[in-house]
């Protein structure tokens, strides 16, 4: 119970695939301009990750070792496509936002990594719940991202306006950068930083020190 | 031509891939500790960029589009829903390809490149170029200007990020910060950089 339990809570943030791992960073900072479409990324890629780790778990025994990548490969863009149709049959215009980022779930190296890692070794019911435990550490971080920039850079949150803005007659001045793509990797960076700041044992050694800091000691 | 010309302005420094629709972020902070090794991986995704986007052009205009297979008498199929199976496996046996037609023709280049190659593949890039030319409808000359823009866009993106990195080791950056968060800042502040091209035509 408490194996299943680390490995569902463990990637949320002990070892978030996004800041910990430098997993699947792309879309992360892409689609997180607003909520709306960070939500239905985040759906998309945890049940990408679910699902695929459990069909390759299930024929694991039988993938041969030289081609196997091809053959999860396979078995990702197949669910992929399968998302990718619900999402223009059910969501058509959050979809036409994501454009190619629905698609890029393909080479989204969390996917692929989890699938490598972890489903090849693993039985059918831990892989799944191993693909959602990452698939969740994945969307905690676009939620973050999303909510941030939506709310101080357009003053709204999933279109609601929360902030009254100055051009409306409110009192907040609508942050034009949060809008912009580099805003994004300023957020994950100061997320990063927060998260290591309380979890040390996450902070990377420096592979090179020209002389001594006044805190070399501490680490 | 000049239409071309715009074209390749914009695919390079306008809509970088790796600076405003963030592709190939995971490869492009792995890699971009030293220049050197930068250079090799750029120079290998501007080649596969510039083959793969044009083929899978040519596979979308010739058999996936709607109506395409009207030459075989099947005027109303539309297979655009299998275009993601089709593209990546185009990426996957083109970078296989590469890597045995170089190691048998040019093995210098090989062993520099060797490594990066299969990275290659899974560069959410080289992907994220050939759906963009499927979404904005590029014709075949103009697929083949965009891969060869988008691709040296990265490629100069990375090296410029290298350059950076390379010179950051001697300073003193906050614990936390450490390795990924500063290169997350650098990277913000490249990317404010390149927006100063935007509205560049010729």
């Amino acid at each position: 119970m408490s194996d299943t339990r680390r490995i569902l809570i463990d990637p949320l943030i002990d070892n978030n695939p996004v800041t910990l791992q430098v997993l699947g960073i792309c879309s992360a900072l892409a689609v997180t301009t607003s909520l709306m479409p960070a939500l239905l990324m985040c759906a998309a890629l945890t049940s990408v990750t679910a699902f695929s780790n459990a069909t390759i778990s299930s024929i694991r025994t039988r993938i041969p070792n030289s081609i196997r990548i091809i053959v999860q490969m396979t078995i990702i863009s197949a669910l992929v496509i399968v998302v990718d149709q619900l999402l223009r049959a059910y969501a058509f215009e959050t979809s036409k936002q994501l454009s190619v980022f629905v698609g890029l779930i393909i080479t989204n190296c969390i996917v692929m990594g989890r699938a490598e890692a972890f489903a090849m070794k693993n039985p059918v019911g831990i892989s799944f719940l191993d693909g959602l435990g990452n698939g969740l550490g994945y969307s905690a971080i676009l939620i973050v991202v999303a909510t941030l920039r939506e709310l101080f850079g357009g003053g709204t949150l999933l279109g609601y306006r929360i902030l009254p803005l100055v051009s409306d007659g409110g009192w907040y001045e609508a942050n034009g950068l949060l809008l912009l793509p580099p805003s994004a990797f300023f957020i994950i960076a100061l997320l990063i930083w927060a998260i290591r700041s309380w979890k040390p044992e996450q902070v990377e050694q420096a592979d090179y020190q020209i002389h001594e800091v006044h805190r070399t000691g501490v680490l | 031509m000049a239409d071309l010309v715009n074209l390749f302005i914009k695919a390079a420094f306008v809509e970088n891939l790796a600076l405003s629709f963030f592709l190939g972020m995971c490869t492009f902070l792995a890699i971009s500790k030293r220049v050197e090794t930068a250079a090799g991986l750029g120079v290998a995704v501007v080649a596969v960029q510039a083959i793969t986007v044009p083929i899978n052009n040519l596979i979308y205009v010739l058999l996936l589009q709607k109506g395409a297979l009207a030459w075989a008498g099947l005027p109303d199929v539309d297979l655009e829903f299998l275009g993601l199976v089709l593209y990546i496996g185009v990426i996957a046996a083109l970078v296989q390809i590469l890597e045995m037609a170089l190691d048998r023709y040019v093995p210098k280049l090989y062993n520099t490149l060797g490594i990066f190659l299969p990275l290659i593949t899974v560069n959410c890039a080289i992907l994220g170029g050939t759906l963009f030319m499927v979404e904005r409808q590029y014709t075949f000359a103009e697929s083949v200007v965009y891969g060869i823009g988008s691709g040296s866009g990265w490629a100069f993106a990375l090296i410029a990020l290298a350059g950076i990195r390379e010179k950051l080791k001697y300073s003193d950056v906050p614990d936390g910060l450490q390795g990924l968060g500063i290169a997350f800042i650098i990277v913000g502040l490249v990317a404010i950089g390149f927006m100063g091209f935007s509205g560049i035509r010729l």
